[in-house]
């Protein structure tokens, strides 16, 4: 049987207690470099905002549509695809597929009457630790500022 | 099970004498897909749940109605289909959307609501639309969602959208374009998804039953037969009158006969039946008769045409794979016989999956058509 015994406590914040809202955003990033990418904030330990969730895929030019509106539709506020700079993506050009799906993604985005600011389309290097804390950070706070997705309103007030 | 009981009596699928006339006149199954209506059927009549759902083929169905027309005992196959996949949507069995299931997130969104959608962008300026109250409710569909998502096949649905409010605008009626129009839920209903269906269906039923809308015209031979058949329960007064807009030119009740248009050049034009317009709401002959008043346009049949045309495969986003492309193919090659200069469709979605084949590399130039809305040619022939 599974012992909890020597797992600390948790103190859990009473339920009704005034809590600041923190925008819950989905991160997207290609094996090669993104990921790497913050990986190397991580190794670097620069601190950035931590309200994201990472999905690592192996190139940015697999984010068709219908991954960031399924994270829209599952309830995220803002959704961020990462990949390689142009000229340095590992499948030669997948970035660039990349952008095609991005621009169909944003059209349809736009379409559903849903900000513009909750997505964005980033190149983060490898070696670029410093500039994947900087893009959370402005990325977070753009979003945050935007408020919670209108699609979660209903469910949030539930 | 009770549920596939009953569903066996209310499809009529218990009067089925196994002749398989089904299967044999299924495209799918003609082209050589693992995909059998017959089993469905039998499955169903034995009770076999699992049978059907582990079976793994019920995506396969296009839905294009042709084993209900062939069925000797009057079994409605695509009804039982639309059961048993609510039956395995419930048991968390859902089909492999094709598009990464992007359509489908839009609709649920949709469903869901709380964002105001810019439904009114492609509106323009030369064109006059009510927002809110009227006796003819224009509904637009999803085109400007298509438009937006295959801008690789040039889609251009939209024109066939502008092209009907224009025409109607020639005919003097205003109609109601609503910003608050949503998805109408046709391929959610056929995915199985009863749930957003049912919370799509009771908005739009409000939204026109609040306009107070006596006829309801649409473009898109799916939302025609959504409003007409599946959306009839949710309505509690009078249901407005369901139209196409090849059927609203026809109606002379309307003038549709008296629009004055320019010669034009003899031109060869083939009509492609959508399933919904033809074999789901036996529409065949308004969209023909539109056609034939054009000036200079020569209306010639493709090899199988009517009740007997064969489906865009791909009606309901839940199915595309390599038997769909055969049947696609097959299909252009039958209008680039008549030698038609344009293939005319009065649905969108016909019109996605066409243009989508074309683009094969290797039989482009073979297959290659022009393709237009009905109303696109109409509105082009005016004066």
């Amino acid at each position: 049987m599974m012992t909890t015994r020597n797992r600390p406590e948790v103190k859990r914040k009473p339920p009704n207690a005034a809590r600041t809202w923190d925008p819950s955003i989905v991160v997207f990033a290609c094996n090669w470099c993104s990921y790497a990418g913050a990986d190397t904030a991580g190794v670097s330990r620069i601190k950035h905002q931590p309200h994201f969730r990472m999905i690592r895929v192996m190139c940015s030019g697999r984010i068709q549509p219908g991954f960031v509106l399924r994270a829209f539709e599952r309830g995220a506020d803002g959704v961020l695809v990462s990949g390689c700079h142009f000229g340095d993506c590992h499948y030669v050009n997948g970035n660039e597929r990349a952008v095609e799906q991005f621009e169909k993604t944003m059209n349809v985005v736009k379409l559903l009457g849903m900000e513009e600011g909750r997505l964005r389309l980033e190149w983060i290097s490898a070696a670029e630790g410093a500039r994947f804390a900087e893009v959370i950070n402005e990325f977070t706070d753009q979003v945050r500022k935007l408020g919670p997705s209108p699609l979660n309103a209903k469910r949030q007030a539930v | 099970m009770p549920e596939l009981a009953k569903a066996a009596k209310e499809t009529n699928a218990w009067a089925c004498y196994d002749c398989g006339k089904c299967t044999a006149t299924c495209p799918i199954s003609r082209i050589g897909g693992n995909y059998s209506p017959r089993r469905h059927v039998l499955a169903t009549n034995l009770g076999d749940r699992q049978g059907i759902i582990e079976n793994g083929t019920l995506a396969s169905c296009l839905t294009c109605g042709l084993c209900d027309l062939r069925c000797p005992a009057e079994v409605s196959y695509t009804r039982l289909v639309q059961r048993l996949r609510e039956l395995s949507h419930r048991e968390g069995v859902e089909p492999e959307c094709p598009h990464g299931g992007a359509l489908q997130s839009l609709m649920r969104m949709m469903a869901q609501g709380g964002t105001q959608q810019d439904r009114m962008g492609w509106l323009s300026k030369d064109l006059k639309t009510e927002s809110e109250k009227g006796e003819v409710f224009y509904w637009t569909g999803c085109t400007m969602y298509y438009d937006a998502f295959f801008p690789d096949f040039q889609l251009t649905s939209l024109n066939g959208t502008r092209a009907a409010v224009r025409l109607m605008n020639t005919l003097g009626v205003t109609p109601v374009v609503s910003p608050e129009e949503r998805c109408c839920g046709h391929d959610l209903l056929w995915n199985g998804d009863r749930k957003n269906f049912e919370l799509l269906a009771k908005h739009n039923v409000k939204l026109v039953t609040d306009s107070g809308a006596e006829v309801l015209v649409t473009s898109c031979a799916e939302c025609l037969r959504t409003w007409n058949v599946d959306y009839e329960p949710f309505f509690e007064g009078k249901m407005p009158r369901i139209m196409h807009i090849t059927e609203f030119l026809a109606d002379p009740a309307y003038g549709g006969r008296d629009l004055k248009f320019k010669a034009g050049d003899h031109r060869k034009v083939t009509f492609q039946d959508p399933c919904r317009l033809g074999r789901h709401l036996g529409i065949y002959d308004p969209p023909r008769q539109v056609l034939k008043t054009l000036p200079g346009v020569e209306v010639v049949e493709m090899k199988h045409s009517g009740s007997r045309a064969m489906c865009c495969a791909g009606g309901t986003w839940s199915n595309c794979d390599r038997f769909a492309k055969q049947i696609q193919v097959k299909r252009l090659r039958e209008a680039r016989a008549t030698g038609a200069d344009v293939l005319a469709t009065a649905c969108p979605k016909c019109q996605i999956h066409f243009r989508c084949a074309m683009k094969d590399p290797n039989l482009g130039a073979e297959i290659e058509i022009e393709m237009r809305d009905v109303a696109e040619l109409v509105a082009d022939a005016l004066e």
